[in-house]
């Protein structure tokens, strides 16, 4: 069954396409990966499903509404959660505090926003850091910290900006292990990743960008192989290269 | 049409000059360094009463006077942006405006303690004969100041889109550090910018001498209608603020003659509303809207 | 972003010396004391919708000029007793405010652009009350001396300073209460990150108009004690952009988004204007030379103010 479904999404600034069609599934309890060269409109892609920005047209539908003409707010309220490409703290907040405002979206009071926030905190391992000011985390932390606060929010379906940027490679694996935690925890994950590696061993289905159309879809291993993705991302003379080779 | 409407269009005319070209002032120091300055109207005062010392003083006639004018707000202006408002250029927007507050009350109220509140006019020779075209009455001392208004936006424009000096200015206002990259001393710059800036205003104040009588607070009378004329041309938008100038003198006369001169300013702060709310780009787009 | 104890202790501290300071005044000192806490009050006002929730306001002379002029008016011509008159005046500032707020939210207009808004609609309400009979044009309103309590009138100007006093106390602990609940969290969330804040669920829009309503009521509150203390108003003096500016000032001096900062900035700020005024008599403009240096000084060396800048070094964020 699918949680989200995404029908012809079109966005476009300044009259460039910056999406172009693009129609995805996102199978429920699974893990979907979105990936595309520099500039090939996946944050944006990303920005039309969390509702940042509305879709020039298209459908979006989630659990079974449509909900391309809502808010981001009224998203997040439906289960939409999301993390942001270059991290964004409430940096003069207290790191519980910053997870609370997420915490409060679905909490009758506040003793059960902290309850939330808290709970968040530990699934992200990011507890002991709890009274610390936002802006002192470092960059993994600050990672951890976008994650807890979109699961305080109690979401069914999680987006992810490419949360690995800038971790090292011991914060990334990780960040991978905490990821299948929040599969198995049953959240449906969509996520945008330019780590390679990373994307195969997390997705259970990638769609692939290009331009702003979606060009391939399938199975990770399928997926890289398929030419149009080698040449998406290398380029014609590359794809020829790497054929050849 | 009566030939006093007319008299009346003649007039906003020549005033909205003047007004454009404070307004492309301020319309440059906020394209280029995204400074919303609260100084302006002060900095018109000062070329105002740079001229009148001068030509009172000295007995030189208003308009020889205008060089030292420049000069002056030029290194006001330049000072201003390289040792203050440079120190604060990371901080949040509204610091830099506040800055430009502080340092609007600290010009306003030397001014004040230096020429005392009092009313000061000049009386230039040849300048008290009003030219009489058909019925319509025109001071010498405003056509004069309009030429000079075309003269400098013409000059400010060639110096941005047509110098080398210029290129850099605009590519400092683009992308600070790219600009920085590319070799050019960004903070030097932007002094230069401010400075130009100040320039353009004080030019404004300085016209306005012979027409009218002048004040330490005369500035904050200007203040707010600049900032109306640039956002409407597009902050940032030489043309446009020179058209919004005259659109803006028209609407004050021709309101002011069919409705009171404290109506048309309250069509003229209503029209700013709508602009921001509605256009913020201004009239005539390309305007920049500033986005944190 | 608060330390608690500094913060209560400070706020004690203030209070004690409010408290006590109207024992040993005689006229003139309750007079600066009327001033400072004016501002103190006016600066918890622009405080909360600017400090915490980061929306920058210039033009709280709209509001503190509608609560002048609604208790007023319907004093002088209904008869109704500035008590009340104040809370409705409270209201129509509020009024004001989220009509300004909407306008400019709901088109996104933010920062700077912002600021001009505020301004400009300060400024229309200023040529409107100045140009319109039946709001008493630019002759202002005189308010009739009755010396009755129930007229919000006191022969002592003691009883005024209490009342003034409270009003502070109040718009401090309304602060209080909102920093530490749902409201005031998001709301720092929404000045930090507004993008961050609507994706988490924070309803934006409705958050920075609650905010507005809530900082314009006080305003408006201040707007009424100034007619009823000073017994006249007049539009260039209660729509005056200085308004705006003596909203801010204590904010930047002492620290914005801080419950302390506006009480101590209006502390030091309005004593240092009355000591300049009385060294400098004979210079007229002196007192605001050394108002802009303030401003120009604080804006580049100490930004965060004196409180913010205290709390920052005891945390040892430096």
């Amino acid at each position: 069954m699918d949680i989200l479904t995404a029908k012809d999404v079109c966005k476009s600034f300044n009259g460039n396409m910056a999406v172009d069609h693009a129609s995805l599934n996102v199978e429920k309890g699974k893990i979907t990966g979105l990936i595309g060269a520099n500039g090939a409109g996946k944050t944006t892609l990303f920005n039309c499903l969390s509702g940042y920005y509305p879709a020039a047209s298209g459908k979006i539908i989630f659990d079974g509404r449509e909900i391309q003409g809502m808010s981001a707010q009224k998203r997040c309220k439906l289960g939409i959660a999301r993390t942001f490409q270059i991290a964004k703290p409430f940096g003069c907040l207290s790191v519980i505090d910053n997870v609370a405002v997420g915490g409060y979206n679905k909490a009758k009071d506040k003793a059960e926003a902290y309850k939330n926030a808290r709970e968040s905190l530990e699934f992200v391992h990011l507890d002991h850091k709890a009274e610390e000011l936002a802006f002192r985390l470092n960059t993994g932390e600050q990672r951890q910290l976008e994650l807890a606060r979109a699961l305080s929010t109690k979401p069914t379906l999680l987006l992810l900006d490419e949360v690995m940027a800038g971790l090292t490679p011991t914060e990334s694996e990780e960040m991978i292990k905490l990821i299948f935690k929040v599969r198995d925890s049953g959240i449906t994950v969509l996520l945008i990743e330019h780590i390679m590696p990373a994307v195969m061993k997390l997705s259970d289905k990638i769609y692939v960008l290009d331009r702003g159309k979606i060009i391939c879809e399938g199975e990770p291993k399928t997926v890289v192989n398929d030419p149009r993705v080698i040449e998406s991302y290398l380029g014609k003379a590359g794809a020829a290269y790497a054929k050849n080779n | 049409m009566s030939i006093q409407f007319v008299q009346t269009l003649v007039d906003g005319i020549m005033m909205g000059g003047v007004y454009a070209l404070a307004a492309l002032g301020l319309s440059l120091i906020f394209g280029v360094l995204k400074i919303t300055n609260f100084a302006h109207g002060a900095m018109m005062t000062i070329g105002m009463y740079s001229v009148y010392v001068i030509s009172t003083y000295y007995g030189v006639n208003p308009y020889l006077a205008l060089p030292v004018s420049i000069l002056m707000l030029f290194l006001i202006g330049y000072l201003v942006q390289r040792f203050l408002i440079q120190r604060i250029e990371h901080a949040p927007a509204h610091n830099q405006l506040l800055l430009t507050l502080g340092l609007a009350y600290i010009f306003e109220n030397l001014l004040l303690i230096i020429f005392t509140p009092n009313y000061k006019s000049l009386q230039v020779e040849g300048m008290e004969k009003a030219i009489k075209i058909g019925g319509l009455t025109i001071a010498p001392a405003k056509i004069i100041a309009f030429g000079v208004v075309i003269v400098v936006t013409v000059l400010v424009y060639l110096f941005l889109y047509k110098s080398s000096l210029g290129l850099k200015v605009r590519a400092a206002a683009q992308n600070d550090d790219g600009a920085l990259l590319m070799g050019i001393r960004v903070k030097e710059i932007r002094g230069i910018a401010f400075g130009i800036g100040a320039v353009c205003t004080g030019i404004a104040g300085s016209l306005l001498v012979p027409v009218m009588s002048i004040y330490p607070t005369l500035g904050e009378v200007f203040q707010l209608k600049c900032f109306v004329i640039a956002v409407l041309g597009g902050m940032g938008n030489l043309w446009g603020a020179l058209i919004s100038g005259i659109i803006i003198g028209l609407v004050e006369s021709v309101s002011g003659y069919a409705l009171g001169g404290s109506w048309s300013e309250l069509l003229i702060y209503a029209v700013f509303i709508l602009i921001l709310v509605f256009k913020p780009t201004g009239l005539f787009g390309r305007g920049n809207r500033r986005d944190k | 972003m608060i330390n608690n104890k500094i913060e209560k202790y400070s706020i004690i501290v203030l209070l004690a010396m409010a408290v006590i300071y109207p024992v040993f005044s005689n006229s003139y000192m309750i007079s600066v004391g009327v001033s400072i806490l004016t501002i103190a009050l006016l600066g918890q006002s622009w405080n909360l919708m600017s400090g915490y929730a980061g929306q920058f306001s210039f033009g709280h002379a709209a509001f503190f000029g509608v609560g002048a002029y609604t208790s007023s008016i319907l004093y002088v011509d209904f008869g109704i007793s500035p008590w009340i008159g104040m809370l409705i005046g409270m209201a129509m500032a509020a009024a004001v405010g989220v009509v300004i707020g909407f306008l400019s939210f709901r088109y996104r207009i933010k920062g700077d652009f912002f600021a001009l808004v505020t301004l400009a609609f300060a400024e229309i309400l200023r040529v409107l009350f100045n140009n319109t009979k039946a709001l008493k044009g630019a002759g202002g309103i005189l308010i009739p001396y009755k010396n009755d309590w129930s007229e919000f009138q006191f022969e002592n100007d003691k009883i005024f300073y209490i009342i003034l006093l409270l009003m502070v106390i109040l718009a401090t602990f309304v602060l209080a209460v909102i920093s530490k609940r749902k409201l005031g969290i998001c709301l720092i969330a929404i000045k930090e990150s507004q993008s961050a804040a609507r994706s988490l669920g924070v309803p934006v829009l409705k958050y920075k108009l609650i905010a507005m309503a809530i900082s314009a009521a006080m305003a408006g509150m201040a707007g009424t004690f100034y007619a009823q203390y000073y017994g006249f108003i007049d539009p260039t003096v209660v729509f005056a952009a200085s308004i705006s500016v003596e909203a801010i000032v204590p904010c930047i001096i002492g620290g914005a988004g801080t419950l302390c900062g506006p009480l101590l900035g209006a502390v030091i700020i309005v004593p240092l204007q009355e000591l300049s005024n009385s060294l400098f008599d004979g210079i007229n403009g002196l007192n605001m030379i050394i108002y802009g240096l303030l401003i120009v000084v604080f804006i580049i060396f100490c930004p965060d103010g004196i409180y913010g800048t205290i709390v920052k070094r005891v945390k040892g964020e430096k």
